[in-house]
């Protein structure tokens, strides 16, 4: 320490240019904190599933979306009940009404044909069908609210049973793993082999046409894919130290699937079944729309759709008004599970 | 209970030796063709209350061993005796019980070895849930409370969340949960190596006051030799799945023997200067080769400045030097040394 | 300052996240000259590769605010170059070492193409003048056999081969400065020991400077000429290897050397660890931030972050303890004897001042 320097080039930049208030002469006496303090931790931190809830509600379209279903489940469960008719009473004198609803008429809700001419005073009905009426004079607002109510039905029904069979048998694989796991898979390989449609179809002609066989036939390949993300994501879990540290401990095999690796996968696992449930009402559309799904009277989405169809020059209003439900709730659950997954997503905490 | 069984495998093991393994192997079959031997026949013993230390590269195989003495692997081949049991092929549900609480392990990443969905006491309850299931609720709760204080934290955060703590801490909840079953024997993989240098001393010094408190027996595994030999008082060098070296951690760094031993002691580079400037380091060249293909006779002698040939032949035996100092070289075997014509290695 | 290639003055960096922003780099100054080596020591999460990073301003823009603060290059703020001008600097004159080998390469691309990249950008080399370097450049780094590891990809290399590769592109355009972001930490000891050596080699062949950032303090003693030691996002204390490691004036430099072991003492000794955790960025007051962990804290410590305070012509240090108002026997031993140094050096600077005549 003898050449002492104090050369330009090493300090002259090390001052702080906004120096603070010089602290008073009194303030240098000894004050360490005691120890405990050193381990205090901040404010709780939010749980997982707090802070997930967080995000979702600051996704605007996972909220409008959670709003729109909310509002059309309720439909579907309550607007069949709304007037007097039912999905299945026929009413030959008033078949192929247009839709009319009263102070709705600028939106197209006016009872006029494409012709222009006013359906309801021309025939005299007294009566205003909301959504119109069919071919069989069966109200299409009573039609449209039950059909909302079996498509999702259908879809909830199949997504849910996608999830059970879907978590029991992927998450049997990824834990015994080994030959177990080897076996297990190449069966979902045959299966996912076969063009699903196919095993569908074929499965619809073997038994009745019905809400049944097309739930039957659309989880018979559906778990697959809730299978598969299940393997994943627990094959990943299973070499984590947490979960060594539990076998260490001696955990049953139930203890560790139901308090270690399930908590840990629900994430991803309520991701995929929100994407599988429009995947399922677009297929149960797709399968009534080929002459595969229910049968009249009952009525579906997709029902509605086909019966549409069949009369989009003369009738519009009878394939858009379920177009546009359709539509919407597939729309809707897209982008809620997509906020989900931006919710849940562990990549995403910081 | 503990009485019958130990009639029931009377062990040759050393009066106060709790663990003593013996030809120990683990092999990982990756396909039809190719064997991971990541513990390819290792031996040693820990008394009662002494630390062995496991040092080695990564991919030697020294987390292995933890993870078959704590059997989250079943060992392929070998005999452990623990503790007046003798363990051997597959256990029955008497004796895993047992191992599942006397043997404990700690692990190396804070992050990763807690569950994220669980608060810290029921981390740290789960093995009391398991193994004492007729403990009342109010007792578990005081118990953990104890575990808290123990490692240095406190009740209050038996509540909380894993994320909502720092690295060091961590470590600290993942100790009071090996803890809580009173094990007698830790397995401490790599407990220090992903925390800061500051929070190291901590839960060292953390490990050796609880050793000292409670008799803990420790087998720590590390590849940071400066605590190694800190906390330590044997310490086995391991090299592709065998121990090349084993001895009492002074002698160690004092007179290393094996040739790999000394230039990983060499390698560390020291936190002095001065040292640093004026000592000779010896640099070894290459890399370590593949656990699933490994070199025939000395696995060393790849990168070994002093192979022979002899070497690329014979598997040298691991066999005491000195008393309390084993290695496993050509160098120090009189018999190989005459034929290959050259000195022997003095110890 | 001529002598100074890269210098930085009160660098300030900010994240912006959910919870507003989080200060990462609060304040940090140092300058490199040509050919020395500054180690940059610190834990994890204390704007250590932050400060690296937007060096080479590779933060994501989105994300990332500098409220203030210059780095000078050659004269130049980097912070104030364009998009293209900082294109320019990246790679030819500072090039960035990562810590993780297995990453930092391109798995899909030819080991050669990967060097040969750079310098057909830089140094508008023919195909066959790069192919040449590269070859020139693996040598250097000691790859053997480098014809044919030129078409080699990534994977056939192993961790320490690939760390040497990555270091071979990094110099391959002769930068003047090098930034090396934990350069060994993925390593195994004896790998790192060939990468170190490798890299002192190479610095004395090319005259590079090098930033090396590391939490290793043993790598450091290895490696560096001067030491910035960072505490949450500010450099506290820096000085030459030696002052630092011999006389470090700040808490927390004392602390993490006591709480190393020395391979030398007895096992006996016990090892003094820096208690409490470190702080979490996002809740850092108005105080020095390393009161809470101090064993030396005073009540002005709380409130009061001090400023830097020259030790020696080379070494300064952020504390209260240096402070001439702090009582003398709150302060240590080994701090005591830079207070005199200090006392010393503000003699000098007076002296300095007066025109160097003594009055």
């Amino acid at each position: 320490m003898t050449t002492i320097q104090p050369n330009d080039g090493d300090f002259k930049n090390l001052r702080s240019q906004d120096r603070p208030a010089e602290p008073s002469a009194d303030l240098f006496v000894p004050q360490p904190l005691d120890s405990t303090v050193r381990e205090e931790l901040a404010a709780p931190a939010p749980t997982f599933w707090k802070e997930a809830w967080e995000r979702l509600f600051k996704n605007k379209g996972a909220v409008v979306s959670l709003v729109l279903l909310i509002i059309l489940s309720a439909m579907s469960l309550i607007g069949p009940s709304m007037n007097e008719f039912t999905y299945r009473e026929q009413h030959i004198p008033h078949s192929n009404l247009p839709p009319k609803v009263a102070g709705l008429e600028w939106l197209g809700f006016d009872g006029k044909d494409v012709n222009g001419v006013d359906q309801y005073t021309q025939r005299g009905v007294e009566t205003n069908y909301w959504f119109g009426t069919d071919e069989f004079g069966r109200d299409l607002w009573t039609r449209v609210w039950k059909g909302t109510q079996i498509s999702l039905f259908i879809a909830l029904v199949a997504a849910f049973l996608d999830l059970v069979i879907g978590v029991i048998y992927g998450g049997i694989s990824a834990y015994y793993g080994g030959r177990i796991d080897n076996f297990m898979q190449r069966i979902i390989e045959i299966l996912t082999g076969i063009p699903n449609l196919i095993v569908i179809i074929l499965f619809i002609l073997i038994l009745e046409p019905g809400i049944r066989s097309i739930i039957l036939a659309m989880i018979i390949t559906g778990w697959v894919g809730m299978a598969r993300v299940v393997r994943g994501q627990m094959l990943q879990l299973k070499g984590q130290e947490f979960v060594l540290a539990s076998r260490t401990l001696g955990a049953s095999d139930s203890r560790l699937m139901r308090k270690h690796l399930l908590p840990n996968v629900m994430g991803p696992i309520i991701v995929t079944v929100m994407f599988t449930i429009p995947t399922a009402i677009f297929f149960e559309a797709f399968l009534s729309f080929i002459g595969l799904g229910l049968q009249a009277p009952l009525a579906s989405l997709g029902v509605l759709i086909e019966d549409g169809y069949d009369a989009i020059r003369s009738f519009p209003y009878k394939l858009l008004i379920p177009a546009v439900v359709i539509s919407l709730v597939m729309i809707c659950f897209n982008l809620l599970a997509d906020g989900l997954r931006d919710a849940l997503d562990p990549k995403m905490r910081k | 209970m503990t009485h019958e069984l130990k009639e029931q495998h009377t062990t040759n093991a050393g009066q106060d030796d709790l663990l003593v393994v013996s030809d120990l192997k683990k092999h990982f079959r990756l396909n039809r063709k190719t064997v991971l031997k990541a513990v390819d026949g290792i031996s040693f013993s820990i008394k009662k209350g002494e630390t062995l230390g496991l040092v080695g590269e990564s991919g030697c195989g020294k987390s292995t061993v933890g993870r078959t003495l704590t059997r989250i692997y079943e060992p392929t081949d070998g005999e452990v005796h623990f503790d007046g049991l003798k363990l051997k092929g597959r256990l029955d549900g008497k004796t895993k019980k047992r191992i599942n609480r006397d043997v404990q392990m700690i692990f190396q990443d804070p992050y990763s070895s807690l569950n994220p969905r669980m608060t810290v006491s029921e981390i740290i309850s789960e093995g009391l849930v398991i193994h004492n299931p007729d403990m009342s609720q109010k007792d578990r709760e005081k118990r953990v409370h104890e575990l808290l204080l123990l490692v240095g934290l406190n009740k209050n955060h038996a509540g909380r969340y894993p994320h909502e703590f720092s690295g060091g801490q961590r470590q600290r909840i993942g100790i009071a949960r090996a803890l809580a079953v009173e094990p007698k024997f830790i397995v401490a993989d790599e407990p220090i190596a992903a925390l800061d240098v500051s929070i190291q001393a901590q839960i060292v010094n953390l490990l050796k006051e609880l050793q000292e408190e409670r008799g803990l027996t420790y087998l720590f595994i590390a590849h940071d030799l400066s605590m190694v030999k800190y906390i330590s008082d044997r310490i086995a060098v391991m090299y592709l799945g065998k121990i090349v070296e084993l001895a009492g951690s002074e002698a160690l760094y004092e007179k290393p023997l094996h040739p790999y031993t000394q230039a990983l002691l060499s390698a560390i580079p020291l936190p002095d200067p001065e040292k640093e400037r004026t000592r000779e380091q010896i640099v070894l060249t290459g890399d370590v080769p593949s656990p699933t293909d490994i070199p025939s006779g000395c696995r060393f002698r790849t990168r070994c400045p002093f192979a022979m040939d002899s070497c690329a032949v014979i598997d040298p035996e691991f066999r005491e030097v000195e008393p309390g100092h084993s290695v496993a070289c050509h160098l120090y075997d009189a018999e190989i040394m005459a034929k290959e014509g050259k000195e022997l290695k003095t110890v | 300052m001529d002598n100074h290639i890269l210098e930085v003055n009160n660098l300030h960096v900010s994240f912006k996240t959910r919870n507003g922003e989080v200060p990462a780099v609060r304040g940090v100054n140092f300058s490199l000259k040509k050919g020395e080596t500054l180690a940059i020591v610190g834990e994890s999460g204390f704007g250590k590769s932050v400060t690296a990073k937007s060096i080479m301003q590779l933060l994501p823009k989105q994300n990332t605010i500098i409220p203030e603060g210059e780095i000078l290059y050659e004269g130049k703020d980097l912070l104030k170059f364009s998009k293209k001008e900082i294109q320019n600097v990246r790679g030819s004159d500072i090039s960035m070492v990562f810590q993780d080998p297995m990453t930092s390469l391109n798995p899909t691309m030819k080991i050669g193409k990967q060097i040969m990249e750079g310098l057909s950008r830089h140094m508008s080399l023919t195909k066959k003048q790069a192919r040449e370097r590269a070859k020139e450049m693996l040598e250097l780094v000691g790859i053997p056999n480098t014809e044919a590891r030129l078409d080699a990809y990534p994977h056939q290399f192993s961790g320490g081969m690939r760390q040497r590769v990555v270091i071979a592109i990094a110099l391959a355009c002769n930068p003047k400065v090098l930034i090396a972001d934990e350069p060994t930490t993925a390593l195994d000891v004896t790998i790192q020991a060939q990468i170190l050596r490798l890299m002192r080699g190479l610095q004395e062949k090319m005259d590079t400077a090098i930033v090396l950032i590391t939490h290793d303090l043993g790598v450091v003693a290895n490696m560096a000429d001067r030491v910035a030691v960072m505490y949450a996002g500010e450099v506290v204390e820096q000085g030459t290897l030696d002052e630092i490691f011999y006389s470090p004036q700040h808490p927390y430099t004392l602390g993490l050397l006591r709480s190393m072991p020395n391979l030398d003492a007895p096992r006996t000794e016990p090892l003094i660890p820096i208690p409490g955790s470190p702080p979490d960025p996002a809740s850092l007051g108005t105080g020095c931030p390393f009161a809470a962990r101090c064993p030396y804290t005073m009540k002005v410590c709380h409130d009061h972050n001090p400023d830097y305070t020259a030790v020696s012509g080379t070494q300064a240090v952020r504390c209260w303890l240096q402070d001439e108002r702090t009582p003398e026997e709150h302060v240590p031993e080994v701090i005591r004897k830079g207070r005199q140094t200090s006392e010393i050096a503000a003699d000098q600077a007076a002296i300095d001042a007066a025109g160097g005549v003594p009055v």
